[in-house]
């Protein structure tokens, strides 16, 4: 068989179809419109049959923390009656140690059930290790792609660590340098050994994030007898964000604000080779979030399940020297030792809740694991030995790839808005590409564009002109 | 070195030269191959350098490069990085009023 580079990608929807198991074009409509709600229900698992399938190996249903004292630090820096209580849900306590074990459960499970005998994933981070470890629970075999080295051989210590973390799970770890060829390796593998494609976009991924989002409501209402008024999810792929939102209107919470918010990491281009290791984010940072917000069909399955401006109120982005204050902070005021790439959405809550009222609740979606690798103390001098000025500072004055600078007062950690108009807009300039011809789009594909972007119809039509 | 059967060892292949790469990648790494480096428990006696083949922990079959025998992590805590400690101190004075002073 051909295995050069053309002939691998040429075959691709051939080889997908075989490793996923799902028959996109079933959901596929008019034009640019396919039923997205169609191919959660019919392809996906409901909420109640992925509580039980997470409960079966121990998924789910972790601990959520109230966090006085930054609740209280961010109080004294608040106007007089702001600074809402902070709630953090604690996703590290999954077996795997992130909320990806809530993915993984249900796409190995379904592997499983439809006769896989392995296993593969395309992914540096947290989502193999939960591929792995779920594996591991099913007796299924994994293997998990990983970008991992420069061109130097040398890779970030979170990126190890988690190599090492797969292969304690009882993974093959395939590591490769920097490149979106990646996919053609993934390609390969998929076409050799015939393993299912547990990819983070299929619906048994999303919905699997859906119990997040119910358990975190029920646990906020049952503590303070009320929902949460704002829940921050750190935002890379949209798989979080989607998984979360929808699992919260699934049990009621229509009126929860939904903040993304992401790492920013401006000009750092995400395929190059240089770039590779100044940033000091593997995850949820603005390289993956803004790309996969504006445009969710870029993914390795002809359908992202993840859909991000659907539910998304607000999208904040928050700096590499805050978001490794605050996980500082967490261990030091709060006790809890976490991994840095989940505390995006705590140090963006932490200066949203300041703006909130004091009665109001905020929720940190999630936490990760941590360890040698995976913490401030490794990432910072690894960033320093590659030559990024580390110092105390203004956030603001933070250059991606060049400086890392922890705030020199918490007073300075402050979410940057971003302009969610641009970002819709962004969206429907990329349907107006994908339409491929000068045709007007039907009522159908206006109706779609609007329930994707959260925008009305007549919105949606203003764009276009 | 000569590596035995059986050992625990680390290949590396070349996956794409330079001139294979994707059209759509940034120049730089345009420049360089797309490399791969894979674990595995070797087949056949083979010397450190010379080309091997191997079965991965999931019983694939692969042929590399053998680079290393008893691959291990090498990742750690890193360097001391002074700022951190002065974090938890800063916070804790502005939460609790100079307490313990």
């Amino acid at each position: 068989m051909d295995r050069s580079y053309n002939a691998v990608m040429s075959r691709k929807t051939e080889i997908m179809k075989k490793a996923v198991g799902i028959d996109y074009d079933t959901f596929e409509k008019e034009g640019i419109v396919f039923d997205y709600e169609a191919m959660m229900r019919e392809a996906g698992y409901s909420l109640e049959e992925i509580k039980k399938i997470q409960g079966e190996t121990g998924v789910g249903n972790t601990p959520i923390y109230e966090l006085r004292n930054l609740t209280n630090l961010a109080r004294k820096m608040a106007p007089a009656g702001k600074g809402a209580r902070i709630f953090l849900k604690d996703e590290a306590s999954n077996p795997s140690g992130s909320f990806k074990a809530r993915r993984a459960a249900t796409a190995v499970y379904h592997a499983k059930k439809l006769g896989y005998k392995g296993v593969i994933a395309a992914t540096s981070g947290n989502y193999g290790a939960a591929v792995a470890s779920q594996a591991a629970m099913l007796g299924l075999k994994c293997i998990i792609v990983q970008e991992c080295y420069d061109s130097q051989g040398k890779g970030q210590p979170e990126i190890v660590e988690k190599a090492r973390k797969c292969e304690a799970y009882g993974a093959e770890v395939v590591q490769l340098t920097v490149g979106p060829e990646l996919f053609y390796s993934f390609l390969n593998l998929l076409e050799e050994t015939g393993y299912f494609n547990a990819s983070l976009y299929t619906p048994f991924g999303i919905a699997g994030v859906e119990t997040l989002g119910s358990e975190l409501v029920e646990q906020i209402v049952e503590k303070t007898g009320k929902q949460p008024d704002v829940v921050v999810c750190t935002n890379a792929g949209g798989g979080n964000l989607t998984g979360t939102a929808r699992g919260m209107r699934k049990v009621g919470a229509e009126g929860v604000k939904v903040v993304g918010a992401s790492v920013n990491l401006k000009g750092l281009h995400m395929a190059s080779d240089t770039d590779f290791n100044k940033k000091s984010f593997t995850t949820g940072h603005t390289g993956f979030g803004i790309p996969f917000t504006t445009n969710p069909d870029r993914s390795d399955v002809p359908r992202s399940a993840a859909r991000p401006l659907r539910y998304m109120d607000r999208y904040v982005t928050i700096t590499q020297g805050e978001v490794f204050y605050m996980t500082e902070s967490l261990a030091q005021l709060e006790g809890l030792e976490r991994g840095p790439a989940g505390n995006t959405s705590l140090a963006a809550a932490f200066s949203i809740a300041q703006e909130m009222d004091e009665d109001q609740i905020i929720v940190v979606q999630e936490t990760e694991y941590t360890g040698a690798g995976k913490h401030i103390q490794p990432q910072l001098s690894f960033a320093r030995d590659n030559g990024i000025d580390l110092h105390f500072g203004n956030p603001r004055d933070e250059i991606p790839g060049k400086s890392i600078i922890l705030p020199e007062h918490p007073k300075m950690i402050k979410a940057v808005d971003l302009d969610m108009d641009k970002i819709r807009q962004s969206y429907v300039k990329n349907m107006v590409k994908k339409k491929s011809d000068d045709r007007e789009f039907s009522d159908e594909e206006l109706s779609y564009i609007a329930v994707e972007t959260n925008l009305t119809v007549e919105e949606v039509k203003g764009r276009l002109k | 070195m000569l590596a035995k059967k059986g050992d625990w060892v680390m290949i590396y292949n070349i996956v794409l030269e330079p001139k294979d790469r994707a059209p759509q990648i940034p120049e730089d790494t345009k420049k360089v191959p797309l490399e791969m480096w894979i674990k595995g428990f070797l087949l056949e006696d083979t010397e450190v350098g010379e080309m091997a083949d191997i079965e991965t922990i999931v019983g694939r079959k692969v042929s590399g490069k053998l680079i290393e025998i008893h691959p291990n992590h090498k990742h750690n805590y890193g360097n001391h990085v002074p700022e951190i400690l002065q974090i938890g101190k800063t916070l804790k004075e502005l939460l609790f009023d100079g307490e313990g002073k």
